[in-house]
């Protein structure tokens, strides 16, 4: 492992975290100016997390380790996708972890750690966000599955590198059938992971409507300042595996300093594009009914198996 | 036109044509299923002119103009006077609810894929592997027919097994002679006249054109 490629993986780390907060700030900002508010800034998540790291962490009467344990295994799965995705550069050291249903996993494992939290508190708001969270990610599993399948089956790899890599080598795949819908079938999903509208609303805390925050009620202080630094995390990650499977350009493929500079400002330009699309799609839209919910994860599903079987017969 | 361009804009045509097929029984609202109609029609009329540029064919050219005069431009017209008449503005409850009617498209499209991978065989060719996708529009049109209630909706799935149908024909020999397509398409035009007038006069009598209250007799 040369120095080099370490200090991109370090760099990588780093910068996802320093820019984490600051894709849900420039979020809520554009949503602000659009609906014709002043907005706190795209500081505000940083300020706020701030403060509550300096707070001490309560955790509820009755509940066990699960509780603590859960901030700390969310934030550490997303820091490993931090780690090992193909963000700014391709020749990352940590190239072989990189699988696509590793990563999968990874996320998955984080969703059930907070689950189990809201369960473990024992109040009825914990439980019923927790078994919302499950529903979700459960129809939002296949599709994933299915455009991992479509992604891998042209490059007969499933590793994130190797993907992106082929992507750059012919760009006139990115216009092909199988990659358009599986851009959308994974926009979907993006969607619905990260707990965007219209799925779950993020801005509330209406018990009829709210899935992620329903689990994460119990919690204040530190444990809550790791929670909302991992979700910020979460997003950016999903934001930029997307940008970066599909619109492969600018990631470095070489571990120079200059490559992995040009590839950081790449990755925090495209990021903060998507941010503000989806922040403006956002304002446009109201939130699904719940049983409305399966309805649109199906319909990801169908455009996953559309590009799969797509990349078979037109191809 | 280079071939590797010539093949990226038909494939990403006929992926066109495929989603919004399976669009329509996603849709509720009507009047974005007629929309819908308006774009697949246009894309067809795209994968015609494709060919015709490929083949260097005027027949074509006249061929593509005149799906996109009829498909993306009359037929779509008279659904939304069809609509506008009707106080229907929703497929309110189909057969199949639209979750598994969604999951149906997804297995019909493999079973199109399945059933015309012979046909794809006999002559392997850039056009004749889209094929499936004109198969699948088919058997969707179909099970927008057998699952739909509403006089407007069964039209549309009427129009998709024939769009259906003649995506296959471009896709396989490169379109049937002009006169043929002609009569077809005419054939076509004059079976949705009939059909508005129908639920037109449906709508008179009963008040709606929910097909499941046309089953008994009354005096």
């Amino acid at each position: 492992m040369t120095p080099g490629a370490m200090a991109g993986v370090l760099l990588q780390v780093v910068l996802l975290i320093a820019v984490a907060p600051y894709v849900v700030g420039v979020m809520r900002q554009v949503r602000a100016r659009l609906e014709g508010r002043a907005g706190a800034g795209i500081g505000q998540p940083w300020r706020d997390l701030r403060k509550q790291l300096a707070k001490e962490a309560i955790s509820p009467e009755g509940s066990s380790w699960v509780f603590t344990a859960a901030p700390v295994v969310l934030l550490a799965s997303t820091l490993v996708i931090a780690a090992v995705g193909p963000f700014i550069s391709t020749a990352s050291p940590l190239d072989r972890v990189a699988d696509l249903f590793a990563v999968v996993a990874l996320l998955l494992l984080g969703t059930v750690a907070l689950a189990l939290a809201g369960l473990d508190t024992g109040t009825a708001f914990g439980g019923m966000g927790a078994s919302r969270e499950i529903t979700v990610a459960a129809l939002a599993e296949p599709t994933i599955l299915l455009v991992g399948f479509a992604l891998s089956a042209r490059v007969d790899s499933s590793n994130l590198a190797a993907i992106v890599d082929r992507i750059q080598d012919n760009p006139a795949q990115v216009l092909s059938p199988a990659s358009v819908l599986a851009a959308v079938a994974l926009a979907v999903v993006v969607v619905a992971e990260a707990g965007r509208l219209p799925v779950d609303n993020p801005s509330t805390h209406l018990e009829l409507t709210m899935i992620h925050e329903a689990m994460v009620l119990e919690y204040s202080g530190r444990d809550l300042a790791t929670i909302e630094l991992a979700a910020a995390l979460r997003l950016t990650v999903l934001l930029g595996l997307w940008a970066n499977l599909f619109l492969p350009w600018g990631v470095a493929t070489s571990a120079s300093p200059s490559a992995l500079g040009i590839g950081a400002a790449v990755f925090v330009g495209k990021v903060a594009i998507l941010a503000v699309a989806l922040a403006t799609a956002e304002v446009f839209m109201a939130k699904l009914r719940l049983f409305r919910v399966p309805e649109l994860l199906a319909g990801s599903f169908l455009f996953g198996v559309l590009a799969v079987s797509s990349s078979f017969f037109l191809a | 036109m280079s071939n590797g361009l010539y093949v990226q804009l038909l494939y990403l045509a006929v992926g066109g044509l495929l989603l919004s097929s399976v669009l329509v029984l996603w849709r509720r609202e009507l009047s974005a299923i007629v929309r819908l109609l308006i774009v697949q029609g246009t894309l067809m009329a795209v994968v015609a002119l494709l060919l015709a540029i490929e083949r260097d064919s005027i027949e074509l050219v006249v061929v593509a103009a005149e799906v996109v005069a009829l498909k993306a431009l009359l037929i779509p017209g008279i659904l939304r006077r069809v609509l506008r008449d009707s106080a229907e503005a929703r497929e309110t409850e189909p057969l199949i609810n639209v979750t598994a009617s969604i999951l149906t498209a997804a297995v019909l499209t493999l079973v199109a894929y399945g059933i015309s991978r012979p046909l794809v065989r006999l002559a392997p060719s850039i056009e004749t592997q889209a094929v499936p996708v004109g198969f699948a529009m088919v058997l969707i049109g179909f099970f927008v027919l057998v699952t739909r209630r509403r006089a407007l909706s069964q039209i549309v799935g009427f129009l998709l097994l024939d769009n259906g149908i003649a995506t296959t024909a471009f896709l396989l020999t490169g379109g049937v002679p002009g006169v043929v397509e002609l009569a077809v398409s005419l054939d076509v035009l004059l079976i949705v006249l009939v059909l508005q007038v129908l639920a037109a006069r449906v709508r008179l009598t009963f008040g709606g054109t929910d097909i499941d209250e046309l089953r008994d007799l009354h005096d």
